[in-house]
């Protein structure tokens, strides 16, 4: 199946002289969540920005589900919804008037149905004759996804699309993503909150300091660079490592209370049974054991450091 | 829809956008001017004009009408069509147009139809009230109304072009407050030029807005400072110098996109 999107060596140099993107490769495919993950600065907003026809890019091409976005930019722009990261919104206007504004502006005839049904279901059909300036922030982020839905695209962009909000809302949009996905609606979502892509992406990319440094399945790329760690809860604390098992490389922690032992999931020898064997062997005595798997977050953590370190 | 088709429905969605505020504001945008061009028919044609004599066989009261109308199409076609780009760009919903399938000659046909438009009503309106104290007559309504839709065309998109350029609310007033304005008052609103002596009369023929206010008061009385056709070639020569300057600003992305 052809990507829904295709970016295809595409840069960005302002006028500053800031090379916010380094060539970008990147095929989304058709249905999926993929989620965009970076620290602040590191080119999400400019690549989705020149995806949706905002800044426009120094070279490369992009294609929305086949239409190249500046010859092409009417049917490639009306397949494509933004949620902006800035509660950016005209302050008088009513929810109504401005939902069935962005309908129209996307080039779609009226349709008083869809547009309640939207409202409907971001839970906004009661605050339709409200003006945007009495709504919370919650609401207006609503707002903001109801006028990118309004025509009906068929991938939307969510940049940062929880930043600020509560629990609540934020589980709300989770939901509301899912359902949208569901639909067959293609998402990809920029985020600093890793638990937010853990959660939803089937696909996650990273890009730091305007390179992307990394594409892969959400699963693959746990399972990849995942590492686990053994923990020991010892019966008697220690003051030192003893040397029989110095090939372990193990970390005392909980002054002296517990041994950790970090090893890789996926290695055919992980190591554990033979350390288990010498611990017994040495009369270490322990009462209890566990071991966990190294989050996305850390993952996350570990690469922009190894490649903030590589460049530096 | 390809380029080549005409995107109606996101027009449309403009310039009712923009109508729908216009009507919110009824006090500003309608109001405010009617009632100020009142004024001046109390202050000018009431209280002066009764000691003053007829300008070019047109009683003076008259014949500061349409002087009157182009001041406030001027005036209103900038703060309309500057307006309606600027304040997009101010609270960020600029975001939505530039990602819409909408052709840059779509954006301006739909904001400086709307800004137009708004200033056409305007000056039917004045032409009204101004009918109330002064007696009007009208020679040759085809041009009047043909001078009235391209001057109000013209001066908005000159708005416009000001609302993409302006990066503050004091940008945005002071070319019409410091430029166009006293330019109008020079104009000959209230005089005609024949009447300056004349070195100051070279020097006016210099001031666009002679032209303009000269060929949309021939078209009620049949007089004019300069011909009417000069007129006309100066206020297409404007349209299509401010058209140009559009075409550029979007070719650029001139303050618009990075």
């Amino acid at each position: 199946m052809p990507p829904i999107v295709s970016i295809k060596n595409v840069t960005k140099t302002y006028a500053s002289g800031l090379q916010a993107l380094k060539p970008i490769n990147l095929d989304i495919r058709k249905g999926e969540i993929f989620a965009l993950l970076g620290p602040n600065g590191a080119g999400k907003t400019t690549l989705i920005n020149i995806i949706c026809g905002i800044v426009t890019p120094s070279s490369g091409e992009i294609f929305a589900d086949g239409h190249e976005i500046q010859r092409d930019y009417r049917p490639a722009r009306a397949k494509i919804g933004l949620v902006p990261q800035e509660l950016t919104t005209d302050r008088f206007e009513t929810v109504w008037a401005t939902t069935t504004f962005s309908r129209g502006l996307f080039g779609r005839a009226p349709d008083k149905a869809y547009v309640e049904r939207i409202l409907r279901d971001l839970s906004l059909w009661d605050r339709r004759k409200d003006q945007l300036q009495t709504l919370s922030g919650g609401m207006k982020r609503r707002v903001m996804i109801a006028k990118a839905l309004s025509h009906e695209p068929t991938i939307l962009f969510l940049d940062e699309p929880t930043a600020g909000v509560d629990v609540e809302l934020r589980r709300d949009m989770w939901a509301l993503v899912r359902r949208l996905r569901d639909n067959g609606v293609t998402i990809i979502l920029t985020t600093h909150y890793i638990d937010e892509a853990e959660e939803m992406a089937d696909r996650i990319g990273v890009i730091n300091k305007g390179e992307l440094i990394l594409v892969e399945d959400k699963a693959t790329l746990i399972k990849k660079l995942g590492k686990k760690q053994l923990t020991l809860v010892l019966q008697e604390p220690m003051t030192e490592i003893p040397p029989e098992l110095g090939d372990w490389h193990l970390m005392l922690k909980a002054g002296g209370h517990e041994l950790e032992y970090t090893f890789d999931a996926n290695a055919e020898r992980t190591g554990v049974p033979s350390l288990l064997r010498r611990i017994t062997d040495i009369g270490v005595g322990f009462k209890d054991l566990n071991t966990t798997q190294s989050s996305l977050e850390d993952i996350f953590v570990s690469l922009v450091t190894e490649r903030t370190g590589a460049t530096a | 829809m390809n380029a080549l088709t005409f995107n109606r429905h996101s027009v449309w969605a403009i310039y009712k956008f923009e109508m729908a505020r216009a009507l919110r504001t009824i006090t500003q945008s309608i109001i405010t001017p009617v009632m100020t061009t009142s004024l001046y028919f109390v202050v000018f044609g009431a209280a002066i004009g009764s000691r003053m004599t007829q300008v070019d066989g047109v009683p003076y009261g008259s014949f500061i009408v349409p002087g009157l109308i182009m001041l406030s199409l001027f005036t209103q076609s900038i703060f309309n069509g500057s307006f309606g780009i600027y304040f997009p760009k101010f609270v960020g919903t600029i975001y939505e147009l530039l990602s819409a399938p909408i052709s840059y000659l779509e954006i301006v046909v739909a904001y400086v139809g709307a800004a137009a438009t708004k200033s056409i009503i305007l000056g039917l309106l004045i032409l009204t009230t101004a009918s109330l104290f002064v007696p009007i007559r009208i020679l040759h309504p085809e041009w009047m109304i043909a001078f009235l839709v391209l001057t109000s065309m013209t001066f908005s998109l000159f708005g416009f072009i000001l609302g993409i350029w302006a990066q503050g609310f004091e940008q945005l007033q002071m070319i019409p407050m410091l430029i166009v304005t006293p330019l109008t008052f020079l104009g000959g609103s209230f005089y005609s030029i024949s009447m300056l002596p004349p070195t100051w009369r070279t020097i006016a023929l210099f001031n666009p807005v002679v032209y303009l206010i000269s060929g949309f008061r021939w078209s009620f009385y049949g007089t004019s400072d300069v011909g009417v056709e000069i007129s006309l070639a100066a206020t297409l020569g404007f349209f299509i110098v401010c058209l140009l300057v559009v075409g550029w600003i979007f070719k650029t992305g001139y303050r618009l996109k990075s």
